[in-house]
């Protein structure tokens, strides 16, 4: 007997249709796997026969072969133990099949017949949905993201047994309620503007990097509170929508990082500094996606970012650039998103204290500069809209019961902002300030003759970059965006160049 | 190959022969031997022809008979069934492996194991 059972399969965040066609015949006994299938999947030979004998059904003595149609695409992972289990059943006559052709089966079988959780349910759903399939049988463990995929109905399930009555029509099927949505902001309520006291300027940079999604530097002494600020960022940004929390649990989903329904938070990811150019940017033998994808649409902190690795660094341009990241691997190219906020902090030299009014830096000009150059390149820093020196705090600050201005009404602030440029780019295709490109500064970043003159002797005395130069009119158009000003004025100029100026004072000539 | 091992082996393939026809077996061939491999027991169970693979042991300190059964073993299992399938001309015809583990307890009662539809696979 011949059972054919809908499945899936992933590449890279897409999705393809996989029949599982399950042959039983008499014959020589064994169990073929075929349909280029790795290792994973070739285990599912064990996997299956104990699960189906452990649930009380029998191991037919007979001939299987097993086919992952089609044959050209690489088949990963456990996913397909639960379709060959149910292929199997039907083709030995065990359960009814209806032989739907509007049904996909995914999940991985334990030895006693449970079924467990697998990785990238909400992207293979999402195009088995575009494909035209109805209805999904999945693990219960992966019923919560995949219940958000409107038109599809999930069936979940916990075990083998549970399946066989659904389909023997002795339980009725109950499938899920369609989720709903709810963004929500970073849960740790211990993380608030409010509670970072003084670091006035600092905090400004952050509000108006968040409003444009501009990259930002903190430079400071250690304990300073550039970690601090960091974890504060996610606070301020807006609420993520719908459609951006499904390209982030898309991602999640696949890197097996999700726990339980869809992502609600922005992302803040903070790798630590020895993290390979593979776990940031992505890759490996699979091709997983790298921490700037698990960062999309959210923060990706770097810590102490002069003790990363040099190449690790430098990958992050081209993600930086385009907000999105391609992976090479054995037979195929994978595109992940990857559309972050860069913040990253650092000590000024080795010793941590260097331009610290208690001048207790001890680093010779020579350290100092390898510190920084050697380790930072100029093209990563030119990527880097804004850099911002974290002074440590006064103790007067420190010490005033007075709370700072809370993240919601920083966050009310940032929102309007965007507001205003997603109208502004409305026909341009782009949403915020950061991703300006070409032409489009000549349209949206007019300067007035004062504005330029003011730009024109910062780009002589920074000896600033044609790219330093378009991020600065970035972010000057982000202030004015903050301002409620329609055009760049030049207090708006003239804040931006200040937060460019650091360049020169550590990568250049005054050290 | 002593003789007492050879005497072990013997009496665990009669036990297992006449246990397999208690279970309404018919034993069709007993060591089968082909170049590269032999099955100690071959029988019919209704449509089902069967290959018995027939372990015997005097003491558990090296683990159950069924354990012992290697992958060079099963291969060898494996391909002296196809031989004798194809010999018979049952290559589509039903058919599957049964293991019996027989452990002689020191007061001579056996203690069998009867694995039906062992997982054999070259």
């Amino acid at each position: 007997m011949l059972a054919k059972v809908g499945s899936c399969g992933l590449m890279g965040l897409g999705g393809f249709h996989v029949d599982v066609e399950v042959d039983v015949s008499s014959g020589m006994p064994c169990m073929e796997i075929v349909g280029l299938a790795d290792t994973a999947v070739k285990e599912s030979r064990e996997r299956v026969r104990s699960a189906l004998k452990n649930a009380g059904f029998a191991y037919p003595a007979s001939r299987i072969i097993i086919n992952l149609a089609p044959a050209d695409l690489r088949k990963e992972g456990p996913i397909y133990d639960l379709p060959i289990a149910v292929g199997i059943l039907a083709a030995s006559g065990q359960v009814p099949f209806s032989g739907r052709r509007d049904t996909v089966f995914l999940g991985e079988l334990s030895l006693d017949g449970e079924i467990r959780g697998v990785h990238g349910v909400l992207p293979m759903l999402i195009d088995a949905r575009s494909r035209g399939m109805r209805r999904a049988v999945v693990p219960e463990e992966n019923a919560g993201e995949a219940a958000y995929i409107e038109g599809l109905q999930i069936l979940p399930v916990r075990n083998l047994s549970e399946l066989a009555s659904y389909m023997r029509g002795e339980k009725e099927m109950v499938y899920c309620q369609p989720g709903k949505f709810a963004a929500r902001r970073e849960s740790s309520g211990d993380i608030d503007f409010k509670y970072i006291k003084g670091q006035d300027a600092a905090k400004r940079a952050m509000e108006i990097a968040v409003a444009g999604s501009h990259n930002i530097f903190l430079i400071g002494p250690p304990g300073s509170g550039k970690t601090m600020l960091a974890r504060a960022v996610p606070t301020i940004m807006p609420l993520l929508t719908f459609a951006e929390a499904l390209e982030v649990t898309k991602v999640h989903s696949v890197s097996g990082e999700l726990r339980g329904g869809i992502v609600t938070e922005r992302p803040f990811r903070s790798p630590h500094h020895t993290a390979s150019t593979a776990s940031l940017i992505g890759g490996g033998a699979k091709a997983r996606p790298g921490e700037v994808s698990l960062a999309h649409q959210g923060v990706l902190f770097l810590d102490e970012l002069p003790e990363f690795r040099r190449e690790a660094l430098e990958a992050l341009r081209q993600p930086l650039e385009d907000g999105f990241v391609t992976v090479s691997r054995v037979n195929a190219r994978v595109e992940y998103p990857a559309r972050f906020m860069l913040v990253a902090s650092m000590n000024p030299c080795p010793c941590g204290y260097y331009g610290d009014p208690s001048g207790k830096c001890r680093c010779t000009p020579g350290q100092i500069r390898r510190y920084l150059s050697q380790r930072i390149s100029g093209p990563l820093l030119n990527r880097v809209d804004l850099h911002v020196e974290v002074a440590r705090p006064l103790y007067e600050d420190l010490i005033s019961a007075r709370e700072g201005e809370p993240s919601s009404a920083v966050r009310n602030r940032v929102e309007q902002a965007r507001e205003i440029q997603r109208e502004r780019y409305q026909k341009a295709g782009i949403l915020v300030n950061s991703q300006l490109r070409g032409g489009m500064f000549d349209e949206f970043c007019k300067l007035d003759a004062a504005c330029e003159l003011l730009l024109s002797s910062a780009f002589q005395s920074l000896n600033l970059s044609a790219r330093a130069y378009r991020r600065i009119l970035m972010v000057a158009r982000t202030i004015a965006d903050l301002a409620g000003s329609g055009e760049i004025r030049e207090e708006h100029v003239a804040e931006a160049v200040q937060y460019r100026s650091l360049d020169r004072k550590y990568w250049g000539g005054e050290v | 190959m002593t003789r007492e091992r050879k005497n072990t082996g013997d009496l665990g393939e009669a036990l297992a022969a006449r246990y397999l026809e208690s279970r309404g077996m018919r034993i069709l061939e007993r060591k089968y031997t082909i170049r590269g491999g032999e099955i100690d027991l071959i029988a019919k169970d209704g449509a089902y022809t069967v290959f018995v693979e027939v372990k015997t042991r005097r003491s558990a300190a090296y683990g159950t008979g069924a354990e012992s059964i290697t992958p060079r073993k099963m291969a060898a299992l494996w391909r002296t069934a196809e031989q004798y399938a194809q010999k018979h001309q049952l290559l589509d015809a039903p058919m599957r492996f049964d293991v019996v583990d027989i452990f002689l307890q020191r007061n001579g009662n056996p203690e069998i194991t009867y694995i039906k539809n062992a997982d054999i696979h070259a």
